[in-house]
């Protein structure tokens, strides 16, 4: 069957919408569309954003003025008196408040911002796909991730309260009402993490099966631009990590419930299986919040750099690497659990190789920049915020692999300051990157360019400010998910570091007020955008903004070129969409060179 | 959008020239059964790891548990992938008599599997082997003593063996849809995607049970 038949009876098949109007609510809410999906997971993760974000200006307010009555929680009056008595937050209540954060956070927030926004609609788009290989399936996993997060936030409501046992849900504090006092909590958050890990398995096994089998023509493996090779990558870590922290969930689940003691002591059970089974998920976890964020970050610094990204190859098989290296790194989260020092020889060395192909990407990047004719739109600085505070988060990584150093620093701000460097500083970032980048395709509307940098400037110094001291304070020895530090004599110097941290974090909460603004200002009254306003190669550019269902009326794009022929020597225009035929005879394969 | 599904389903190979060819319903279920495969490794790999630290909680082989049973039980399931792969083939070769008979077959010798395993759980309930720690042995054995072993055995066991019987379950559901559409001459020699992605899983699940089978009632 020829190419352009295919495309055809693909067409036939996928576009009665062409033709028949849909209805309102099989087009925008119960729709299989994977560009509708894609922006479907955008509002409700940036939802779960905000609402992460609460919890921790919630967290700061008590650490910067500890039960204080003379600073009590603004609004704390509103709550109930489970959770702030007399204007004084209740400890218990501050517990739930660090596990809802951690959990919403990585799991309803950066997660699906990082993979289910964009492997659902840029898959398809930057494949030459006009959809993904199973819609419904994709739909599917939409309506599960939203009754998951309904079910976690329902938590906070229920007699107990929410979980309050930490992220890691560290047994057996997590599985005894005795010790935590939250038993219906602690089991919707089980539930909830259960329903998402299938709604995480249905988005991989659709992206992975996709990116195999629906690439356009001419669109081998080394043409893919590098956002989904991360993505991808991703998608199999997804696909292999989720199952496990599934049975680890379902296995807490029946030792809250129905009494086993698979993490009981007392029953025979074994505390630190828990952690292992997390940890063996939590650390794939931690390169499925990253890869994403690296491949966009890529892609948008060649466009901005107007140069090939720097060593292609080598990037492709670093985040080959990093899923690989990936899997055996889990233990130096637990270096000061009990576990043979021996097998923490191991981990660590694990984790410092992992530092190297992280390093090879970082090079590569500035690899990139060297020499380029550097356009400084938005989204570049967000790709350029990301490498600098990578860079800082994952130096803090290799303080913290080291075992020796980390028995000192583990459980203080010192792992809360690198864990935000990397998930804020890297993979937020890399969103914003993303959602400044491909805005205009998404809606059809540029956004505000001064707004964009404005908010990036707050962001940038507002998160380094915040973030920063907290490896001071993990230094000077405050631990972490401490309810009130004063407590300690030997934190008291640090107090005032606190007060700053809250007032900085409190900043830039209120800095993302102008992203809300931009983004809605721009949705409804933005520039419209043309077809290609980055003056970008890849694939999704030469598709109407916003692309029509099906995406490519009806005849698969054909690829001649990788997605990073940036400034051709023999060309007048300094870019090369992938699609574009002429002077295509024999194409190459994306320049490894820097040019 | 259902079209597209479908079409996906029957052409056996789409994608451009690109892929590994091999169509996209087939392609899916591989990748599926790789994360399935995860699934039951975290679920034996616990069990390992607690029956290696608690030796204790667990009786030697065939004094709980019931080999006999389990063991013609595990034939049953065996026999049903036989008559899966007779479906394929009957499918394969045209012949829609065939086709409809062994699946039917097959759903049937899950179901009976099902069943067993169903008497089988409540034989050992009454016998006081049950997953909550509070209550292990606790009923005691008609008659007999206590039931051997601590709570992580009962633990281990409804888990692993449960979980395996809901992807029995769903498999036998997902078998019943497949003989009522060849009933409905859905399948034909060109267009049997469904039958083999359902063979696919169908298997899947066997050999779980095989290993499951080996390591939590032979040794």
């Amino acid at each position: 069957m020829s190419v352009d038949a295919q495309a055809q009876e693909a067409h036939a098949g996928a576009g009665a919408g062409h033709h028949e109007e849909i209805p309102w609510l099989r087009r925008y809410v119960f729709s299989s569309d994977h560009k509708v999906i894609g922006i479907q997971f955008l509002f409700m993760s940036l939802f779960f954003l905000v609402v992460g974000g609460l919890l921790a200006m919630a967290m700061r307010w008590q650490i910067a003025w500890p039960s204080s009555q003379e600073m009590p929680l603004p609004g704390g009056g509103m709550l109930p008196d489970v959770m702030v008595t007399d204007g004084i937050m209740l400890p218990e209540f501050y517990n739930a408040l660090v596990t809802m954060h951690g959990t919403i956070m990585v799991f309803f927030a950066i997660m699906p911002l990082l993979v289910a926004v964009w492997a659902n609609y840029l898959i398809p788009l930057q494949i030459g796909a006009e959809d993904m290989a199973f819609p419904r399936l994709n739909m599917a996993s939409f309506w599960l991730a939203a009754p998951a997060g309904i079910l976690m936030l329902a938590s906070f409501w229920v007699v107990g309260g929410a979980a309050n046992a930490g992220w890691t849900a560290y047994a057996p504090l997590s599985v005894s009402e005795v010790y935590s006092g939250v038993k219906l909590g602690q089991q919707l958050w089980c539930l909830s993490l259960i329903i998402l890990g299938f709604s995480s398995l249905m988005g991989a096994v659709n992206y992975i099966t996709t990116v195999i089998n629906m690439r356009a023509p001419g669109l081998t493996w080394f043409r893919l631009p590098l956002s989904v090779w991360g993505l991808t990558v991703t998608s199999v870590l997804v696909l292999l990590a989720v199952p496990v922290l599934a049975g680890g969930l379902i296995m807490m689940f029946f030792d809250i419930t129905i009494g086993t003691s698979f993490f009981q002591p007392e029953g025979g059970g074994q505390p630190l299986l828990w952690q292992h089974l997390f940890w063996f998920f939590g650390h794939p976890e931690v390169y499925i919040l990253i890869l994403p964020a690296m491949g966009f970050v890529s892609d948008v610094i060649a466009n901005g750099a107007r140069k090939p990204v720097f060593g292609y190859h080598a990037m492709v098989w670093a985040i080959v690497a990093i899923g690989f290296i990936g899997w055996v790194v889990w233990g130096h989260h637990m270096f000061m659990s009990g576990m043979t020092p021996v097998l923490g020889g191991f981990f660590m060395v694990s984790t410092l190789i992992i530092a190297v192909p992280s390093a090879i990407k970082t090079f590569n990047w500035l690899g990139t920049l060297w020499g380029g004719n550097i356009r400084f739109h938005t989204p570049m600085l967000w790709a350029l915020g990301f490498v600098s505070l990578f860079v800082i988060g994952g130096l803090s990584g290799i303080f913290l692999a080291a075992a020796p150093v980390d028995i000192p620093l583990h459980d203080t701000y010192f792992v809360v300051a690198h864990i935000h460097y990397v998930l804020v500083g890297g993979s937020l970032f890399g969103i914003f990157s993303a959602i400044t980048f491909w805005f205009p395709k998404m809606f059809g509307r540029m956004m505000n360019e001064g707004l964009g940098k404005l908010h990036f400037a707050l962001t940038f110094i507002f998160f380094n400010a915040t973030f920063f001291p907290m490896h001071m304070l993990g230094s000077g020895g405050m631990m972490r998910r401490l309810y009130d530090p004063t407590q300690y004599p030997h934190l008291q110097p640090q107090q005032d570091t606190n007060v700053f941290i809250t007032v900085c974090a409190l900043l830039l909460f209120a800095s993302q007020l102008i992203l809300v603004v931009n983004f809605f200002w721009s949705l409804f009254r933005g520039k419209r955008a043309p077809e290609n306003p980055w003056q970008a190669n890849s694939l999704e550019w030469s598709a109407p903004s916003p692309p029509p269902h099906g995406n490519w009326g009806g005849r698969l794009p054909a690829v001649h070129r990788g997605p990073y022929e940036y400034s051709h020597p023999e060309r007048e225009s300094d870019y090369w969409l992938q699609t574009d035929p002429t002077g295509a005879a024999p194409a190459p394969a994306p320049t490894t060179s820097g040019g | 959008m259902s079209n597209t599904t479908a079409a996906a389903l029957e052409r056996p190979t789409t994608g451009p020239g690109s892929g590994f060819g091999v169509y996209n319903m087939k392609l899916g279920m591989w990748v599926f059964l790789l994360s399935e495969v995860m699934f039951f490794t975290a679920l034996i790999g616990a069990y390992i790891i607690l029956r290696f630290t608690n030796p204790g909680h667990f009786a030697e082989p065939g004094v709980v548990l019931n080999v006999p049973l389990t063991a013609a039980n595990t034939f049953i399931l065996i026999c049903s992938s036989v008559t899966m792969v007779k479906a394929f083939a009957e499918i394969e070769a045209g012949n829609q008599r065939g086709l409809r008979m062994y699946l039917a077959a097959t759903a049937l010798l899950g179901i009976l599997f099902l069943g067993v395993q169903a008497y089988e759980y409540s034989k050992l309930v009454h016998e006081g082997f049950v997953p909550a720690a509070e209550f292990y042995a606790a009923l005691g054995r008609d008659g007999a003593g206590a039931v051997e072993g601590g709570p992580l055995y009962g633990a281990t066991f409804y888990t692993m063996t449960g979980f395996h019987g809901a992807h029995v379950t769903i498999g036998v559901l997902c078998l019943l849809f497949t003989t009522v559409m060849a009933f409905r001459g859905r399948y034909t020699a060109a267009n049997h995607g469904g039958v083999e992605i359902m063979g696919l899983y169908w298997h899947f699940v066997d050999l779980v049970w095989i290993i499951l089978f080996t390591i939590v009632y032979l040794i």
